[in-house]
């Protein structure tokens, strides 16, 4: 047996002048990055402050960073994607041989769905949910940090793939027979299978750490009702998680059995059953996508209330809807496959009931429109992004509607039509959320706000952006172009395919334009400096607090009466004509110690993922083993708490006075 | 370079006006029937989304901060009636949509036999790695990545496939349905007007994916006899061994006939595991040990 198992030298792909192009460059930021911190000297504080905190609001900050990289990489493989499709058409075979070209299509689904669109919604429920709820922590602040790592191991892991080895040829998918071993033998399917399980599984951490935070920690007298709605979206998301995600993980353990141990779950040969993979990929699959809008709901919710100087209209409807489209979601997967031959009362049922969901979800959109009905509405970059969302989830929702009848589906299934309507719902409304959060929530992190000049130029870039590159789709779908072509020959697509292309570039403009938002920001942070902690007249607990909040949150812990509980406090005290006031009495407060375990454990991780996929049997046992270790260290802990005196707590609050103290 | 943006916009608006292929072009009764229910249930749904996009915009403009002349109401939160109304008009547009996907789910079932005085013909059809295969079994001749149709009579597909998943589809004849190895799926389709449309698989199936399109052409029930004698009198056999020749992956094969062909040819491609036939049972298409 080989010392180093199915790893060799041919792993790396030296005569792909694309891939090693984009390797040396990333090779190169990778190492100015490592110098500059060496130089700096900072890495003592990056592995005390960062890679090792518990503190919810830096594992959302660094979500976020994670996802907006990984951005970046799965918009590279969009661009790639779009100008080869324009350009192979009609005999012409493009730039990206099938063997690349399946690997990119597949990779940038995956990266978009696990590594993108999943970090930014979990990097927002971080950082925003405990200081909604007015309380100092997640319920389990030490696991927050492993499933933090867990999901950076898996995101490694899919970027190793690109220089070492291959990536999934099978799309995002995944499904067998073509995953089989028989005829997928490479081990691309397998840098996939393990990538997804390890951060999946930091994935059901979030989930089982957030609803037992949401469901046990609120600030004293917050009752359910009284929860801000994306508390309540949230919560919805992660129930979820936690009932959606071992079904995936299951799935894929059983095709990883058929692949490493001869199993016979979907294989075509030994009774092997390849429908039962679609079936339990999309009973996953779907409440995934639910996963993803929910919380985007929440920051819609949020925003168009607090720029809209309105409570939310219809919050008992909004908190229904949520529920409704919670419980709904598991009750529509099967319109993935009306077109494998189920019978007519079937997809006849299946696709009434994904109708249904449109339901909560229209209401949804009413109340945001009589939120700002009657309201003071300023045009603020994360106002923009959520009426942005409102036109363009529309739509998305429509044409979704539209697929949901089955004879529809009939034609329209796996069109890029099909492409259209998701990135429809997923950039208008996944994106567009995530973007509106950050611009909502950027001052509460870091203290300043983000310049709405270049804001607003990132929206318009991308909100036009998107039309251009995915309506040419729409068209496409119907003219019965089918997606995944690595060349195509009909000479009447090529103008719609350039259109996207030049779509898929003003994208590209808007994601310039957020960074270049990032660095000029940074750069007059002074002028944009928060004091009040309160930019936007908020309405919620997290505004209560100075800008950024100290690593306890609230010094006191704030007594809730009523929805928008900060709101009604600033309404009392102005009634009553009350100064700001210092509270007095304070307490020590028991903070949870910093902790390396995520971040080792993520690292055997990463050792057993790697060796799994390339066979090495004895790493993949000390990656095990490893992991475990550090399990059983941080189980047999001495200590988890430190208290932070009175004393620290007064010199902040000194230093801060608030406004007011709810 | 906006003057050429220009011109690309409208010729891609003359390509889909003009449009000489695809869903909104159909050639056939299903196809037919489902552009009707495509446009019927974007009519219904258009009818409220429309005014919901305008009113979302004009209420964010008229609502504006620095609008003095709207009025500031803050204590609109909650209106029973108001509340009744947004839940029922998403719940009717559903109600209308879910009874045409309801309706439309039984009359165009993909196995659902299509009603005409023309007796039908029997198509079976495999894919391959990485093209199709379709065999007349009652002529007793094959064809390989090209589909040859009698105009105005009934065609029963019974598909299934040589290893991984594709999906059968002519797009201006109508449905789709996946091919599946180990089982068999049924599709009946009707071509009502001569000439060639394209046909492929929707199903990403692996490398040669992107070539695993056919031409299907319609023509008289005479001259797909005269087809059918020619065919029979040239080309190779295609019995057990030259299948196994053939069912090795190859991509972008030009298209070609067999004169013959084993008659049990396509149920040892369905091998041991037999498919029920299409009755109306979603579990029947499942395999059965």
């Amino acid at each position: 047996m080989n010392f180093l198992g199915k790893l060799s030298w041919n792993a790396i792909p030296f005569d792909q002048p694309i891939i090693m192009g984009t390797v040396a460059v990333m090779g190169l930021v990778i190492a100015g990055i490592l110098a500059w911190i060496t130089i700096k000297g900072y890495w003592l504080y990056l592995w005390r402050e960062w890679l090792t905190s518990v503190d919810h609001k830096r594992i959302g900050v660094m979500y976020y960073i994670l996802a907006l990289i990984m951005m970046v990489r799965g918009f590279a493989d969009a661009i790639m994607m779009r100008s080869h499709q324009a350009i192979a058409v009609g005999g012409a075979q493009g730039y990206l041989p099938p063997e690349h070209f399946d690997q990119i299509f597949s990779a940038h689904g995956v990266i978009m769905i696990f590594f993108v669109a999943m970090p930014l919604m979990i990097g927002l429920m971080n950082f925003v949910v405990p200081l909604q709820l007015g309380v100092r922590d997640v319920a389990f602040p030490t696991l927050n940090s492993v499933s933090l790592w867990l999901t950076a191991s898996g995101v490694l892991l899919t970027n190793v793939s690109l220089v070492v080895g291959e990536f999934a040829k099978t799309g995002w998918w995944n499904y067998p027979p073509l995953s089989e071993l028989q005829f997928s033998p490479g081990v691309g399917v397998d840098y996939y299978l393990w990538s997804v399980q390890i951060s999946g599984i930091g994935t059901l951490l979030t989930g089982i750490n957030f609803v037992a935070t949401i469901l046990k920690m609120r600030a004293p007298g917050m009752g359910l009702m009284q929860m801000p709605v994306f508390c309540w979206t949230s919560l919805a998301t992660n129930l979820l998680i936690v009932a959606a995600f071992p079904i995936l993980t299951a799935t894929f353990a059983m095709l990883l059995l058929d692949r490493y141990l001869g199993f016979h779950f979907f294989t075509l040969d030994g009774q092997g059953n390849q429908m039962m993979y679609p079936n339990l990929f999309w009973i996953w699959g779907h409440p995934e996508v639910y996963i993803l809008i929910l919380p985007a709901f929440g920051v819609f919710s949020e925003v168009i209330s607090t720029f809209s100087g309105k409570p939310l209209f219809g919050y008992r409807s909004m908190v229904g809807a949520t529920m409704a489209i919670c419980v709904l979601s598991f009750l529509v997967w099967l319109h993935h496959f009306f077109t494998m031959g189920a019978g007519a009362d079937v997809n006849g049922f299946f696709g009434v009931m994904t109708m249904i969901i449109a339901v909560p979800t229209g209401v949804k959109v009413f109340n945001w429109l009589f939120t700002m009905y009657g309201g003071r509405v300023r045009f603020t970059p994360a106002v923009l992004w959520s009426i942005g969302f409102m036109v363009t989830f529309v739509i998305g929702g429509m044409t979704g509607v539209l697929m949901a009848v089955p004879p529809n589906d009939f034609q329209l299934h796996n069109s890029v039509f099909l492409v259209a309507h998701f990135h429809n719902v997923a950039i208008g409304g996944v994106v567009f959320g995530a973007m509106a959060g950050y611009n909502y929530w950027f001052p509460k992190a870091f203290g300043f706000t983000l310049d709405e000049r270049w804001g607003k130029a990132s929206f318009w870039c991308w909100f036009i952006g998107f039309y251009l590159a995915f309506m040419p789709l729409y068209a496409l779908g119907l003219m019965g172009m089918t997606r995944r072509m690595q060349h195509t020959n009909d000479l009447s697509w090529e103008p719609w395919l350039l259109v996207a292309v030049v779509g898929a570039f003003v994208i590209g403009l808007g994601i310039v334009c957020q960074v270049v938002q990032l660095i000029v920001s940074i750069r007059w942070r002074k002028l944009y400096r928060d004091v009040t902690g309160d930019p936007w007249n908020g309405r919620t607990l997290e505004w209560s607090i100075p800008s950024p909040p100290p690593a306890w949150n609230f010094s006191v812990l704030p007594k809730v009466t009523t929805n928008d509980a900060f709101w009604s406090s600033k309404q009392q005290a102005r009634a009553n004509g009350d100064e700001p006031s210092v509270a007095s009495e304070f307490e020590p407060i028991e903070a949870p110690t910093n902790s390396a375990t995520g971040v080792i454990a993520a690292f055997f991780a990463v050792v057993a993922g790697f060796a799994l996929i390339w066979h090495i049997w004895w790493m993949a046992g000390i990656g095990v083993l490893g992991a475990f270790v550090t399990m059983l260290f941080f189980a047999f802990r001495d200590e988890e708490e430190f208290e932070i005196p009175v004393e620290r707590i007064v010199e902040f609050e000194r230093a801060h006075p608030s406004q007011v103290s709810p | 370079m906006s003057y050429r943006a220009l011109a690309i916009i409208l010729l891609g608006a003359a390509a889909l006006t003009g449009c000489t292929e695809g869903v909104l072009d159909p050639k056939g009764p299903i196809a037919s029937a489902e552009r009707t229910i495509l446009f019927n249930s974007l009519g219904i749904m258009l009818a409220i989304v429309i005014p919901t996009i305008l009113a979302t915009l004009g209420v964010a403009f008229w609502f504006r901060a620095s609008n003095k002349r709207a009025v500031y109401r803050p204590d609109f939160v909650y209106s029973g009636r108001l509340e009744l109304l947004v839940w029922s008009i998403p719940a009717m547009t559903v109600l209308l949509v879910g009874g045409v996907a309801w309706v439309g789910a039984h009359k165009l079932d993909p196995r659902r036999a299509i009603v005409s005085t023309v007796k039908p013909i029997n198509i079976q059809a495999a894919s391959l790695d990485w093209k199709w295969l379709f065999i007349y079994p009652e002529r007793g001749i094959a064809s390989v990545n090209h589909l040859t149709v009698p105009v105005g009579t009934p065609i029963s597909f019974e598909l299934t496939s040589s290893g991984v998943m594709n999906s059968f589809f002519i797009p201006q004849l109508g449905s789709q349905i996946y091919t599946m190895s180990g089982m068999a799926t049924h599709l009946q389709l009707l071509a009502d007007s001569v000439g060639t449309y394209p046909g492929l698989s929707s199903n990403f199936s692996g490398d040669g994916f992107a070539d695993m399109r056919f031409d299907v052409d319609v023509v008289s029930p005479e001259q797909f006899e005269q087809w059918v004698t020619a065919t029979r009198t040239t080309g190779p056999l295609l019995d057990a061994a030259a299948y196994a020749d053939l069912a090795k992956p190859s991509q972008a094969v030009a298209p070609f006939t067999y004169s013959f062909v084993d008659p049990d040819l396509f149920s040892s491609i369905l091998g041991p595991m037999m498919s029920m036939d299409g009755d109306d049972h979603s579990e029947s298409q499942e395999k059965k040990p």
